[in-house]
């Protein structure tokens, strides 16, 4: 995908089970993930990796992360970051879904 | 839930897009099942989705599902043909686009409320998509100014309920019934299903895993249906065998409807999983 440029402060996902809550804002230097987990231990790792593939995708390439998470799977972690980036860059309609479909977490 | 959903027992899955998702998460709600529905196995349950109306977030439903590769998408608050013609439409862009084989998404049509309701004969027969239609009861009892009343067989549901499926039956497609809301209420639950098991439909929407074993209970023939209807198919092979005419089983004549029917039993028996020796 193109690049795309964080505008403004935005969130996706709950604190619910099984989910995660992702908050996306600029940076000025790359990107930083501030992850909480409570499968930090065993998932942490491939959580990150999930977040920044995703990231790379999408096209953006500096990105200040917070993300809590309670469980989510790999599907579920790509939706989250792929929403809030839209949801940041103040795209809300007439997404590329071709683009979005050449790639899986 | 979404992860679990192919472990319950039911036929199929709906995920909805629609009126259970607030305004404000549409786009949330899209992505998520864009993504599970691409990498979750939901083995041979089929997987269907109600969409927002089309100049609500639907064009974006269609082309997110259509693309992740449901198999069906259904249609809320249908009130006429061509509100089927437009999402028929919206269905074959969304294929073409994507490679996907063209008519290959099946659709189902919500019928919510009186239009739809005097309309659904036409609605049935409006695309070749088209799997069933169901009712939507609780938009249509509001809409008919009154409320459901289980518990007095639903007679306000009955005219609903027999032009949904004399407009199925018709255009040869499935029947398919409200849900029943209050998820603590099995003995009203089973009631309602017997009704419309009664009536005719081909089954009934569930909101909660605990309702599916009460619908299907119902759904599924007793032994002594099956016995019934294979003896049926024991006298026909028997008569057609022998050149003979005019069948008769335990005194009873043997015709098309009750062979169909037979045929009917021994397929909801084989589809609810029991062991059925021909």
């Amino acid at each position: 995908m193109g690049k795309v440029v964080i505008k403004h402060q935005a969130t996706a996902g709950t604190a619910e089970s099984s989910d995660i809550q992702i908050v996306i804002d600029g940076n000025d230097n790359g990107v930083d993930i501030n992850l909480v987990s409570s499968v930090e231990n065993q998932f942490g790792k491939q959580i990150r990796k999930v977040i920044r593939e995703t990231l790379d995708h999408l096209g953006v390439e500096n990105a200040k992360i917070v993300a809590v998470d309670k469980g989510a799977l790999d599907c579920t972690i790509v939706a989250r970051v792929t929403a809030a980036v839209m949801r940041s860059a103040d795209q809300n309609k007439d997404y590329d879904w071709e683009a979005l479909d050449t790639w899986n977490a | 839930m979404i992860r679990d959903a192919a472990i319950y027992g039911a036929d199929a899955v709906m995920f909805d897009l629609e009126d259970s998702v607030s305004l404000k998460e549409k786009d949330t709600s899209r992505f998520l099942l864009f993504n599970a529905i691409k990498t979750l196995d939901f083995g041979d349950l089929e997987t269907v989705v109600r969409i927002n109306s089309l100049d609500m977030g639907g064009i974006d439903d269609i082309n997110a599902m259509v693309r992740a590769g449901i198999k069906v998408i259904r249609l809320p608050k249908t009130e006429t043909a061509q509100d089927v013609v437009e999402a028929d439409e919206a269905i074959t862009a969304a294929e073409k686009q994507c490679g996907r084989e063209l008519g290959s998404t099946r659709m189902m049509a919500a019928i919510e409320g009186p239009t739809g309701v005097l309309n659904a004969p036409a609605i049935a027969l409006a695309s070749k998509r088209l799997i069933g239609i169901a009712l939507g009861a609780e938009d249509y009892v509001t809409s008919m100014k009154t409320r459901r009343f289980p518990e007095k067989n639903g007679e306000e549901l009955f005219f609903a309920r027999s032009m949904i499926l004399h407009a199925a039956r018709s255009a040869g497609i499935a029947a398919l019934d409200t849900v029943f809301s209050d998820i603590n209420d099995m003995d009203t639950l089973r009631k309602e299903a017997e009704l419309i098991k009664q009536l005719g439909f081909d089954g009934k929407s569930v909101i909660n895993p605990r309702q599916i074993p009460v619908v299907n209970a119902v759904f599924t023939p007793t032994q002594k249906e099956i016995d019934n209807a294979l003896a049926v198919k024991a006298a026909i092979a028997e008569a057609e065998s022998k050149g003979s005419g005019v069948i008769a089983l335990n005194g009873k004549m043997i015709d098309k409807p009750i062979v169909d029917r037979a045929e009917r039993v021994l397929m909801l028996a084989k589809a609810a999983g029991l062991a059925v020796e021909e």
